[in-house]
């Protein structure tokens, strides 16, 4: 039987992979200009053998320059997010868990609306989100810690307490920006979107996002310890204060990089790794790739959407909520059906 | 491999909890601390796992103390089985006891085939091993805390400690479980364990430790110290031990319902 999930495991693993593949290259030709299939092709070879030119170069500059890293982007956001949402249901014990729950979220979002306010470049209104998501997690660590015993319950309770001062501190900003040009402009990006996506955001994105993927997937069976008891847990012989340290390290940095470059998009983070659940179990050395490859792949779509589905585009965060929430409904409503 | 506690004091901020706790659970019998709720049972075995390290006293593990080791090496000698565990998320039986064997590698490490290996044993001995691929959550009561105690056989311990393991099962399968328990013991395991049935403590323990008032009450060979007098110092109630089989069994009659 062992053997048996083994395969069906990996049948998953590389149809998901096949279906991504496919849909970032039909992504490539979505869009105000269209391209087809064919040339999409045809370009994408040429960068491997020689083919004859036959496509105008403005052809090859919206897909290398304009589409690719977007494409690039909204696949690594949907894995971070779904890899990070995975991280906080097992720490916090609790699978309606997401990043939005330690407040990172917000307080990422709000140190980019204080840098939009503050009308600095866009790699410190970058930086200053970094730096807040980082400050959130440690205020929440330090509450949660000085409770001891109880802290899955109390590091929860900081997180909304932290997130609900930063939302307030948010709307304070909107209050005081100006109604003509930042406020359109703050509203706009905490919708989230990856309209602005070029190889400069994705280089900036790709290291922190690195640096908390790494470490979460070497120790992806030792989180699963942390799902137990505390009691259970230590007496297993897993040191949890440090692996949750490192975990909840880890998850943070990819939150808020993510949030940091195309805002809050909320939804995912709790949908997908729910879903991937659903699909090969709660065991992280298979939830881990089947939600990145999952949740990268849904923020594609929904990406592909909001740019085609009107004329002018529409926030991902919107479509994400649109999307996710009622998929979760119906989760909810047939598990509590089964059970 | 012996467990001893040598005049162990605990407070808990300030609130005195244990007073001068002092037993050896020997290897290869089963210890099993009797007392009523909020004796300090509980208390006493976080302090055995190494959870309470701010205790006054020694616990010595063979011939090591206690506070010299660390979690980690601790997990090497000490396995716990909890009342009941629900983790929040769903994990194959398989996957449960895998994680049993947790010490066995480094943190970054993947389970082996030998830690595989050691937790499908485990399940073989414990007799539950057609139970490998089925969901944790969607077990009885009873096969559950089997599946807990084979995680904690996985571990690769000299010593278990079981938390009232029994309290939430029907009474066949408290007979069931201890039974295994017991077998576990004769293949030389250092079992300390707690319950609230007093006539099952006498029926499988080698040594009764009674809890009472933070203090150890009675510490002895069961056929020698159970008694209605330690009944009712323990439970408050007045009882009428019975002798049946040879003294295989005592059994315990309530004296208000049979006057």
């Amino acid at each position: 039987m062992e053997k048996e999930s083994k395969t069906t495991f990996s049948l998953i693993i590389t149809f998901l992979v096949i279906v991504l593949l496919f849909t970032m290259i039909f992504s490539f030709g979505l869009g105000r200009y269209s391209i087809s299939i064919g040339t999409i092709i045809k370009i994408l070879f040429s960068k491997i053998f020689t083919i004859k030119q036959d496509w105008e170069l403005e052809v090859e500059l919206v897909l290398f320059g304009i589409r690719l890293p977007r494409i690039l982007i909204a696949v690594l956001v949907g894995m971070g997010l779904s890899i990070s949402g995975c991280v906080y249901q097992g720490v916090f014990q609790n699978p309606m868990a997401s990043p939005n729950v330690l407040g990172t979220s917000s307080a990422s979002a709000f140190g980019a609306v204080l840098g939009i306010l503050m009308s600095l470049p866009e790699n410190l209104v970058i930086s200053s989100a970094f730096f807040f998501g980082l400050l959130s997690i440690f205020l929440v660590y330090l509450i949660g810690h000085k409770f001891g015993d109880k802290q899955i319950l109390s590091i929860i309770l900081a997180g909304i307490m932290i997130s609900s001062i930063f939302s307030a501190s948010t709307s304070l900003i909107k209050l005081i920006a100006d109604p003509n040009d930042k406020l359109p402009e703050i509203t706009y990006w905490l919708m989230g979107g990856l309209g602005g996506s070029s190889y400069e955001n994705l280089l900036f994105i790709l290291g922190p996002l690195l640096i908390g993927f790494i470490p979460l997937f070497i120790f992806r069976w030792r989180l699963n310890i942390l799902t137990l008891s505390e009691d259970e847990a230590r007496s297993i012989g897993v040191n949890t204060s440090r692996l949750r340290i490192m975990a909840l390290f880890c998850a943070t940095l990819i939150t808020s990089s993510t949030v940091a470059c195309c805002g809050v998009i909320s939804w995912v983070g709790l949908v997908i790794p729910n879903l991937a659940r659903k699909l090969v179990g709660n065991d992280y050395r298979k939830l881990f790739p089947i939600s990145a490859l999952m949740g990268g792949l849904f923020l594609l779509l929904v990406d592909d959407l909001a740019r085609n589905l009107l004329v002018s585009e529409i926030p991902l965060g919107i479509l994400t909520s649109f999307v996710g929430a009622p998929f979760f409904l119906y989760l909810m409503i047939r598990k509590g059906k089964r059970k | 491999m012996s467990v001893e506690v040598k005049n162990l004091f605990f407070k808990y901020s300030e609130r005195s909890i244990l007073e001068d706790i002092s037993f050896k659970a020997e290897q290869g019998q089963i210890t099993s601390l009797l007392g009523a709720n909020g004796a300090g049972k509980s208390t006493l075995f976080k302090c055995i796992l190494g959870l309470f390290k701010h205790y006054e006293g020694e616990i010595i593990i063979e011939d090591k103390k206690l506070k010299n080791l660390n979690q980690h090496d601790l997990s090497r000698m000490i396995a716990y089985v909890p009342q009941s565990s629900y983790p929040a998320f769903n994990y194959s039986v398989f996957e449960m006891v895998l994680m049993g064997t947790s010490s066995f590698s480094m943190a970054w490490e993947n389970p082996g085939l030998a830690q595989k290996e050691a937790a499908e044993e485990s399940l073989k001995d414990l007799g539950i091993y057609y139970l490998k691929d089925r969901d944790y959550q969607n077990l009885s009561g009873g096969e559950r805390q089997l599946v807990l105690i084979a995680r904690a056989i996985a571990q690769k311990t000299k010593v278990l400690i079981l938390d009232e393991i029994t309290a939430n099962l029907d009474y066949g399968n408290q007979l069931e479980v201890l039974e295994k328990v017991k077998n576990l013991a004769i293949k030389g395991l250092t079992v300390i364990l707690s319950t609230h049935n007093p006539e099952q403590a006498f029926m499988f323990s080698d040594r009764i430790v009674a809890l009472q008032n933070k203090k150890v009450l009675a510490n002895g060979n069961p056929k020698i110290i159970m008694d209605s007098a330690l009944i009712k110092k323990m439970y408050k109630v007045d009882v009428e031990m019975v002798s049946l089989y040879k003294d295989k069994i005592r059994f315990m009659a309530p004296t208000f319902m049979i006057n």
